[in-house]
């Protein structure tokens, strides 16, 4: 396990401030920030590349805040790999285990090994500057896995690749991180990303972080507007909360009223997730507490799903499959009714 | 063919004097010099042992530069510290100060009373018309030639590669040998010979620090003060053709010497 405990630092423009972050065995932890965030910063910090200011880190228990890089059992890989351009695929690889002074047999056919798990074995003989981004990503990867480092991080690996190389890594990075049972620290930029690798997401901004959980919390449950606007929440809302009886809270928008089962009081923020709406042409009978009639302002064709904007006094985001809004004969400027729970109401 | 401006015609009108004005002087000497006098030179024990001094002496000087000016070369290229302008300038001093001045100064400290001659005297070393002198000389001269080229070099390595082999198992010393040197070293040979060169020409702080044993730019200007021009010619080009061969090198290896990260 991994344990970062009021970890601090100043470098240029960027400031981290007092992290606390724990990142459990075996997890593929991805931490996600916009640039700017400090995140690439925390990740060197564990890794040792940079001293901290205050604050400490601990692996497996053991206080390592001091310990000089080359003795944390880490591995790195970095956005734009810094593969050693003198040293063949082949001997980027074996380097670790070189270093370590394994046996000259053992190093041939652990690299090998390698180089079939990532598909690069035909490339053993190449120097970097003939891979591509992604050849050049698998031969990084496999560099640092082959020391069998107690956690890998990664700092935006996927980030420099075309869209159809990303989904290719993005498969082997899960397998790899099957085949090894190893810690990944994955830092990126990219939800996409985030949501497809991660068991648990850290959000990160201006230095500190924001949120942890598993995607689906920070999806559902997005702790601040700004969480919620970086993955890419639609329909928030502000207004003013109070109790409404027992088990309700009302926000009143200033424009509407919406209820919400999470008990607030005071100024807050709520969201509601666009799948988390229905949409009717006429009225009808529901249990849903929320219901509110609008006007079609923007229909967006995604492929699959349309996205409608109802001016509901406030601009609502609704998912409708491209079946159902064939069938209700939809267009802008058309009157519709919205519907949902006050339990799919999410304040912060 | 391209159609030139006049601007472009013009300056190159003006940026051709310069060009003439050194080629000139140089084709001048190699073709006025007779081939016969100079191979009568190459046989003459006086003229080679200067010219072998100079070479050998420059080379002893390049390989000082190189001990000392690597390290710091790293040092520059990698941290930021107060005063790091200070000791910027005062490696670049010897290349703004006349060589005479150069060779007064250090004529003060390597006598065998000065602060570094009289320790010195001690192990034996004298620097007054001595060689030691000759290649302390070159060193003031020539050494920030080496560190300025190896600094560029280390700068061109990213730290970041060096840190990801250090998180591999590679100390911080075994990763400047394994992997910032190897990627550096055209600039590190670079500013060697360019060290190397410029310590061969070295004459003005030679003469009055060591002006014996005669090095080859000293045995010009004795040979065109006691003899006259014609008898300093053959050796000047004897001097001149082997700074340029080294000057070739360097030409060569710029242009030549293939860069792994770039195609």
């Amino acid at each position: 396990m991994i344990k970062i405990e009021n970890l601090s630092r100043d470098w240029k423009e960027f400031q981290l401030d007092h992290v606390n972050l724990e990142i459990n065995d075996n997890e593929y932890f991805v931490i996600l920030g916009p640039s700017g965030s400090g995140k690439t910063l925390l990740l060197e910090l564990i890794a040792g590349i940079w001293e901290v200011d205050s604050g400490d880190i601990y692996m497996d228990g053991k206080n390592m805040t001091w310990t000089p890089l080359e003795k944390r059992g880490v591995g790195f890989v970095y956005q734009n790999y810094m593969l050693f351009p003198h040293k063949t695929v082949f001997e980027n690889i074996a380097f670790g285990l070189n270093m370590r002074k394994v046996d000259k047999e053992e190093v041939k056919t652990r690299v090998n090994e390698m180089m079939k798990l990532l598909h690069i074995d035909h490339l053993a003989h190449r120097l970097p500057r003939t891979l591509s981004g992604g050849e050049q990503q698998r031969t990084a990867l496999a560099r640092a896995l082959i020391i069998n480092p107690r956690v890998l991080l990664m700092d935006e690996p996927l980030s420099a690749l075309d869209k159809k190389t990303r989904d290719d890594l993005i498969r082997q990075m899960k397998e790899l991180h099957q085949k090894f049972d190893i810690t990944m620290v994955h830092v990126t930029h990219n939800f996409d990303e985030a949501l497809a690798l991660a068991d648990r997401i850290a959000i990160m901004k201006d230095g500190r972080i924001s949120q942890v959980g598993n995607s689906t919390e920070i999806f559902r449950h997005p702790a601040d507007k700004f969480v919620a606007d970086f993955v890419g929440v639609e329909n928030i809302f502000e207004g003013v909360a109070k109790k409404d009886g027992e088990r309700l809270t009302i926000i009143d928008t200033g424009k509407v009223i919406i209820y919400s089962t999470e008990p607030k009081e005071g100024p807050v923020h709520m969201t509601v997730r666009p799948e988390d709406i229905i949409l009717s042409s006429k009225k009808v009978e529901t249990s849903a507490r929320n219901v509110f009639k609008g006007k079609i302002t923007e229909i967006i064709d995604n492929g699959a799903l349309i996205k409608l904007t109802v001016d509901i006094e406030e601009p609502i985001v609704v998912f409708l499959t491209r079946q159902s809004f064939i069938e209700m004969e939809l267009n802008i400027g058309k009157d519709v009714w919205t519907y949902f729970k006050a339990t799919a109401v999410h304040t912060f | 063919m391209r159609k030139l401006d006049h601007t472009t015609i013009f300056f190159a009108i003006m940026g051709s004097f310069l060009f003439f004005f050194v080629l000139i002087p140089i084709v001048n000497l190699m073709v006025s010099a007779n081939p016969g006098i100079i191979l009568n030179n190459i046989q003459d024990p006086g003229v080679m042992s200067a010219l072998f001094l100079s070479i050998y002496a420059a080379l002893a000087a390049t390989i000082i530069a190189l001990l000392f000016g690597v390290p710091l070369a790293y040092l520059l290229a990698r941290n930021d510290f107060w005063g790091k302008g200070f000791v910027e300038s005062v490696i670049d001093v010897p290349l703004v100060i006349p060589h005479t001045v150069s060779g007064i100064i250090l004529l003060l400290v390597f006598n065998p009373g000065g602060i570094f001659g009289q320790p010195l005297s001690q192990i034996g070393l004298t620097f007054s018309d001595a060689i030691p002198g000759i290649i302390v000389a070159m060193l003031f001269a020539s050494s920030s030639f080496v560190v300025n080229s190896s600094r560029e070099g280390f700068e061109n390595v990213d730290p970041r590669m060096e840190k990801v082999a250090r998180t591999l198992g590679s100390g911080s010393l075994k990763t400047f040998f394994i992997i910032t040197l190897p990627l550096s070293l055209r600039n590190v040979v670079v500013g060697s010979i360019m060290c190397w060169a410029r310590a061969i020409s070295e004459f003005g702080a030679i003469v009055i620090l060591a002006y014996y044993p005669t090095t080859a730019p000293v045995l010009i200007y004795r040979r065109f003060v006691d003899f006259g021009l014609q008898e300093s010619i053959p050796v000047a080009v004897l001097l001149i053709s082997v700074c340029l061969v080294l000057f070739l090198i360097v030409r060569l290896l710029i242009s030549g010497w293939k860069t792994y990260d770039k195609d």
